[in-house]
Parts: structure tokens; sequence; C-alpha cells
């Protein structure tokens, strides 16, 4: 086996994070969360429902795009994944844009699903692989979905975890803050200081443990079935992370 | 009853300028043919309606200037990255932008399906989505006790452009899996359809396709396109044309490669058949 990708890294952190679910759905531009859900899939023997946006090969929703919002409020989709942008220390996301929104020094696709889904999925998974004070940020210049609500707001859902290239945190719903769980290899409590823009908890201070890198058996699965499997929605990701030499 | 037209030039002829216009993301088929055959007839003042978001297609005509506003959860061109004319359009304020949510544009457009005025839809609160939309409001459940839910006014779009695989002579359109498109038909005052084939037994009579079948009462014009999706896809048919979607997403990068790729591709009509 090669030396380990931080993507990697990433998609095994996220796959524990699934353990034990029974239905997972994947939005758009997540080949991470996709391999991750995929991956769990794998682990759970079969057990685990992975639905796929944009997948044509064997579609888990017959009733068109609305069917994921719908299932979602039902309460039937245990977790799902979001990125941004910009991320801030309270878990709002922005997929929008840079600046003043009408006149935007950057502009991005939109906001997709999240300003619904990150109200009614219990278990959201952010992720972002650039950690930099340009990402994640104190406060981000336009809320796609908010992380957190006032009390009388429906909410069952909202923010579980983030997980970026250098760390993953746990979301303090109590506190209202990222906690840092872990550090990937090579990086220190400095380090992740010093690249992220918001205040965050660390309760585990300079015993913070590393991030359990995936072994050989998980790489083989990730690289081999799992690789083949988001091919097919994201076939330059799965390009750049499988076909190097 | 359905108009049988005889090309997509035709279908793009009889879809007015200035009208409210529903079009499907990349993974329902995409007129494409249309699309380009409405660049070419230099369509104007279009507001297109992204169900729930949209790609190439909306790229193509916000660059080549047939468009004011848009309303969608996104415009993407996926792993290609940022649609570079929809990003310049919105950083130069040549277009209007109303940014939504996916659901948000299900809703009301099931709304209009129902003949309501307004559909509910949890979620949003807090949202800058909500902030900067005007013709929403955040009422109370009026089951509930200190409830707040955002209520979103029907979307009615004057008419939906997308194709399909196949049509039968009667107007009707086999979708199979893919209902939003059902939902546009619905929902629209108009429905233009481009399909890979036409044929001459009632999609409606057999009991697998009828189900996965808009029918014709919805339908008011359609035409053969052959491979009328491309450079996107048809499930089951032919796959994406990656590279030419790459090539269109660097040229698109500028003004001038992207005018050199509408003198290219798109004003002349299609060279890939």
């Amino acid at each position: 086996m090669s030396g380990v990708r931080t993507e990697e890294i990433m998609i095994a952190a996220i796959a524990r994070m699934l353990s034990g679910l029974s239905h997972v759905a994947v939005g758009s531009a997540s080949p991470i969360p996709g391999s991750a859900a995929l991956l769990a899939r794998k682990l759970s023997g079969g057990s685990l429902r992975v639905s796929l946006l944009g997948r044509i090969s064997n579609p888990t929703f017959t009733d068109g795009a609305r069917e994921l919002f719908d299932c979602a409020a039902q309460g039937r989709i245990d977790a799902f994944f979001l990125g941004g942008a910009q991320i801030d220390g309270q878990a709002n996301i922005n997929l929008v844009s840079i600046g003043d929104p009408d006149r935007p020094k950057a502009r991005f696709p939109g906001s997709f699903g999240s300003a619904y889904l990150y109200f009614l999925v219990p278990r959201v998974i952010l992720f972002r692989q650039e950690h930099s004070p340009r990402s994640l940020v104190p406060k981000v210049d336009y809320i796609s979905a908010p992380g957190v609500s006032e009390p009388n707001v429906y909410r069952p859902g909202g923010p579980y975890a983030l997980v970026t290239g250098r760390c993953v945190f746990d979301f303090d719903k109590k506190n209202r803050r990222f906690a840092l769980k872990s550090l990937h290899p090579d990086e220190t409590l400095e380090d992740i200081e010093r690249e992220t823009g918001f205040e965050f908890d660390c309760p585990q201070g300079k015993a913070t443990p590393g991030t359990e890198v995936p072994d050989t058996e998980w790489l083989e699965l990730i690289r081999g079935p799992i690789g083949d499997e988001i091919r097919e929605i994201y076939p330059d990701f799965a390009a750049k992370m499988f076909d190097a030499t | 009853m359905t108009d049988i037209l005889k090309s997509a030039d035709e279908i793009a002829a009889s879809i007015p300028d200035g009208i409210l216009l529903a079009l499907p993301p990349e993974y329902a088929p995409c007129a494409m043919e249309a699309v380009r055959a409405l660049v070419r007839r230099n369509a104007k003042d279009l507001r297109l309606l992204g169900v729930p978001q949209f790609g190439f297609q909306a790229d193509l005509l916000i660059g080549a200037g047939c468009v004011t506003e848009v309303e969608t959860a996104a415009v993407t061109l996926g792993e290609l990255g940022l649609a570079p004319r929809f990003t310049d359009a919105v950083k130069l304020q040549k277009i209007a932008m109303r940014d939504t949510t996916c659901p948000a544009i299900h809703a009301a457009l099931q709304a209009s399906e129902k003949g309501l005025p307004f559909m509910p839809l949890r979620g949003l609160i807090g949202s800058d989505i909500v902030a900067r939309r005007d013709d929403w409001q955040i009422a109370d459940n009026p089951f509930g006790d200190n409830d707040p839910i955002v209520y979103l006014p029907a979307i009615r779009p004057d008419a939906t452009l997308f194709h399909a695989a196949k049509a039968d002579i009667y107007g009707n359109i086999w979708i199979g899996v893919r209902r939003e498109l059902m939902v546009m038909a619905h929902a629209s005052a108009a429905a233009y359809v481009t399909v890979e084939e036409i044929v001459e037994t009632d999609l409606l009579a057999d009991p697998q396709t009828a189900p996965g079948t808009i029918p014709g009462l919805y339908i008011t014009a359609l035409a053969k396109a052959r491979k009328g999706a491309w450079p996107l896809g048809v499930p089951d048919l032919y796959e994406r044309d990656q590279e030419h979607l790459k090539h269109y997403a660097e040229k698109a990068r500028s003004v001038e490669g992207f005018d050199a790729y509408i003198e290219q591709w798109v004003r002349h009509g299609s060279q890939h058949a």
C-alpha cells in the first residue's frame, strides 16, 4: 500500500461516524462523503442503506428529486453531509458568495438543499478539505444554512462534526461551538489554532489524540470496490485518487 | 392535442421571449439541442427556474444573453467546477439572482400542481435565503403553538423544456424514474419536449411504461431530436460527453472563448450527430 492520502483519512473518519445507522444520503459535490458512506455500507455487511444523489444505475429513489427531501422530513435519513466555501464557529455554512451578495467578490454554485436538510437530518457531518483561515472563518459572509436555531424553530437535525484535511471537530450543541476531537498525522494543536479562523474548544488539550489512519484492509476497500463505485458519479475524483502512479 | 413539430428549432420558435422557463437538472435529460436553438433564435429576457438546480444549459443561455433572471438552488458544472458565464453574470450584475433551496422549488411547484396559492416548508428559518426573499413569509403554523414555518408562493412556470428517451404519436412522454419531469409538466402552463424517438404504440396502454409516462394532456408540443441531450446524457442511451464539457468549461472562462464556442457549436446547428 502506498502512502495514505488526506482524502482517505477523511473518508475513514467519516465512515466511523456512520457506524450503526440505517440510512445515509449523499448530496451533490460530495465525493469524500460518498466514498465514506459506501465504505460504511461495506463494513456494515450491507445493512446500511446509502442513497447517492446523481447516481443513475440502481436508483434508491423513484419519486423524483423531491423524494430525498420528503424522506428527510419524515426522519427516514439518519445522516447527511454538507460542505461550505466558508464554515464558521457556530457551524453556519456559506455556499453562495464572498462579500456583499449583490456585488460578490466570489460567487459559488448556491445553497442546494442545505437550508432544509441541515434542520431535518439528525446527524449532519460537515466536511471541508481546505482547513485555513480562508475557509474556516469567524463569521460567514452569507448564511446558506444556520448551525443553530432559536428554541421554537422545528429542528430535529443539525451539525454533528466537522472533518477537515487537518483534524476532526465535534459540534457541541449545548455550547454552540466546535470541540477539537482528533488531529490528523503531522498536525499539532498549534497548527490547528493558526489555521482555524474561528475559536473552538479543546477539551483534551495536549492529550488530543491522533485521527485513526485507515489500515491496509480499509485502504484496499477504498481504492478497490469503493473507488469503482464512486467513479460513476465522480470520474475526475476517482482518476485523481486512484489512477495516479 | 399535442403538436408534433419537425425539429428542436421549431420547438424553440414556439417558446416566447420573456417567459418563466423551468429547466431540469443534469441528472434528468436536458433538451440541449432545443436550448442551442433558443440561442440561435436570439431568445430574450428569459427568466430561468432550475428544478432544483442546473448547469451547462443555464450557463449557455446566460452567456448568450438570453436571460435576465435566474431562480435556482445552484448553478454548477459538477466536477468541472463553477459555471463561468453564470458566475460572471452575477458578479457583473447582468442577471438578477434569486437564491433558493432545492425543496423550496419542489414544494412551490407542488403547490402549483394542486392549484394552491402557497406551500409551507420546514427548515430555512435563519438562512439568508429567507432574509433576502421578500416574496416569502414566515408565519405561524395555524395548528401549532409558537411554531414558525416558511410559506412559499406557488411557482407556475409559463413553460418547461426537457428531453426524454421516447414519446408516442399521441403526445405521451416516457420519463421512467425521472419524476421531477412529471411535476414540471404538471405545474407549468405549457410543456415542450424533445425526444430520441417517436413510437406509434400507445405508451399508456402498456403497464410496463404507463407509470413512467407523462400523459399527452400536459404536453404542448414535442419534436424528435436524435442525441438531443448532447453533450449531456440520457440514462441507458448515451453518457455525458465529458471531454466536450471540459472543452466548454475551458472556453467559457472568457467572453471571447465563449463566443468562439457558440460560433463553432451552436450558431450553425449541431455537428455531433
